[in-house]
């Protein structure tokens, strides 16, 4: 004999046995609170290098293209005789020439 | 409402957006005030020599900033260009140009973000360049990540000397995103990917090709698609020196697949000099239609040793000096720079004789920077 169903406001035709929905509210709540802990799990990290420790990676030692027209004739003449080119980390990059 | 005033609005509505981009990225986001580049100036001379090809003449850049908010940019570029080269020899004779280029930038700085709209434009006797890119560089997750996002359009107007009839263009696109992280309190990161869009004339009218050994036009594709990807590593070695390891590959619908490898190190010596030094290994494929010469017909053909297959060595060196220094006024150095470049052809002639091509070359750069 069927669980009745009719007393529900809006009867679902097919709807689950009571105790199986009760079942699948407890699976919704354990799925729910698995991805709420590998969320916090994943959050993202605290910055670990805080800025006083930083004064190392200041020193102009630490970059790379650190005078703008040096930078900008290098890459000229590896333009002009390469075809690769692009991703330098050098802004507004191109030569600009035959 | 002002123009200029519109344009801060609206650098500030776009700055924003980025931001809240960033933000919901990076959930730990510390608001950060974006700084302004120093105030600079740079004088340089420049030469290269090399293959037949001797390029030199003056650049200088100057940078000021206003108000706090904005720092502009101007810079003055000079190639006097003498060539002799593999190319102009056997097919053409040798030529003198100039080429000019002009650039002018506005760094904006606005709330964690640093935006920089720039334009620049280049000239020679038969080709004219006009570029506008535009970049926001914005700092995250508590300082330690950096984020930069650019893109350049550029219109090329294509000439020929000595046939006034003849005029083309090519246009290209650049976009380009990086991402700068500082791992340990001595260790930085980068990852830099950049795509490339080309249309239009895309070879050199004067060029020729060899098709069953005689010279024809060569017949090059009129788009053309590229990427690149690079990451970098730097880090401090604790003796007041520092090295660097960097790998970038890149490759196009021309079937150009290249690779290039670096690795240098930057040292002090004593309190008033900088010395770097590096090498560079950088090697690639040939495009689909190049033909050193070719023994079918087909609709594209070049013979241009820059699409062909190749690797190039280069070591270079630098020296900088504190030339003077009034603290909190300004600081003064000179630098010495010297790159020498080893280009091998694996499949590029020198039809004089028959033998494959190769060539040294010269890089010296001479110049001051004074920062104020």
């Amino acid at each position: 004999m069927n669980t009745p169903v009719a007393a529900s406001p809006l009867p679902l035709e097919g709807a689950p046995p009571a105790d199986r929905r009760s079942r699948i509210r407890g699976g919704r709540l354990v799925i729910a609170w698995l991805v709420a802990t590998m969320l916090s799990a994943c959050a993202a990290p605290e910055p670990w290098v805080k800025p006083y420790e930083r004064e190392r990676l200041a020193d102009p030692i630490m970059r790379l293209n650190r005078d703008a027209l040096s930078a900008k004739h290098s890459e000229h003449v590896r333009d002009i005789s390469e075809a690769a080119r692009g991703a330098t980390g050098v802004q507004g990059g191109g030569c600009g020439c035959k | 409402m002002a123009a200029s005033e519109r344009i801060g609005r609206w650098l500030a509505a776009l700055a924003s957006l980025i931001g809240g981009v960033f933000g919901a990225a990076f959930a730990t986001v510390a608001a950060r005030a974006a700084t302004l580049p120093e105030n600079r100036a740079e004088a340089m001379v420049h030469v290269y020599d090399g293959g037949g090809v001797t390029a030199s003449g003056p650049a200088v850049l100057v940078r000021k900033s206003l108000a706090d908010k904005v720092s502009l940019t101007g810079s003055y570029y000079l190639d006097a260009v003498s060539n002799a080269s593999i190319d102009v020899v056997t097919t053409a004779s040798p030529y003198n140009e100039r080429r000019n280029e002009f650039g002018l930038a506005v760094d904006y700085a606005v709330r964690d973000s640093l935006l920089t709209l720039a334009v620049g434009a280049s000239s020679e006797p038969d080709y004219d360049t006009r570029s506008v890119s535009l970049d926001i560089a914005q700092e995250t997750f508590g300082g330690m990540t950096s984020v930069s996002l650019g893109f350049t359009r550029a219109t090329d107007e294509v000439g020929k000397t000595g046939d006034p009839g003849f005029h083309d263009q090519a246009t290209h696109w650049q976009y380009r995103v990086g991402v700068t992280q500082i791992l340990t309190p001595k260790w930085l990161a980068s990852v830099n990917l950049e795509a490339m869009s080309d249309s239009g004339y895309l070879g050199n009218v004067y060029r020729v090709a060899r098709v069953f050994g005689a010279a024809v036009p060569e017949q090059v594709p009129r788009t053309r698609s590229s990427r690149a990807v690079k990451f970098r590593a730097v880090g401090d070695l604790g003796q007041r020196d520092a090295m660097h390891a960097e790998y970038r590959y890149f490759w196009d619908n021309w079937d150009i697949k290249a690779h290039t490898v670096e690795a240098g190190y930057s040292r002090y010596l004593g309190q008033s000099l900088l010395a770097d030094g590096f090498i560079r290994y950088y090697t690639q494929s040939a495009a689909l239609f190049y033909s050193d010469n070719a023994q079918t017909e087909t609709t594209y053909v070049s013979r241009n040793r820059q699409l062909s297959d190749f690797d190039n060595v280069v070591v270079g060196g630098k020296l900088s000096y504190d030339w003077k220094k009034q603290p909190g006024q300004y600081d003064l150095k000179a630098h010495a720079a010297v790159e020498l470049l080893n280009v091998k052809y694996h499949n590029f002639t020198d039809i004089r004789d028959g033998s494959l091509y190769s060539l040294r070359a010269a890089v010296l750069q001479l110049y001051l920077t004074a920062t104020y």
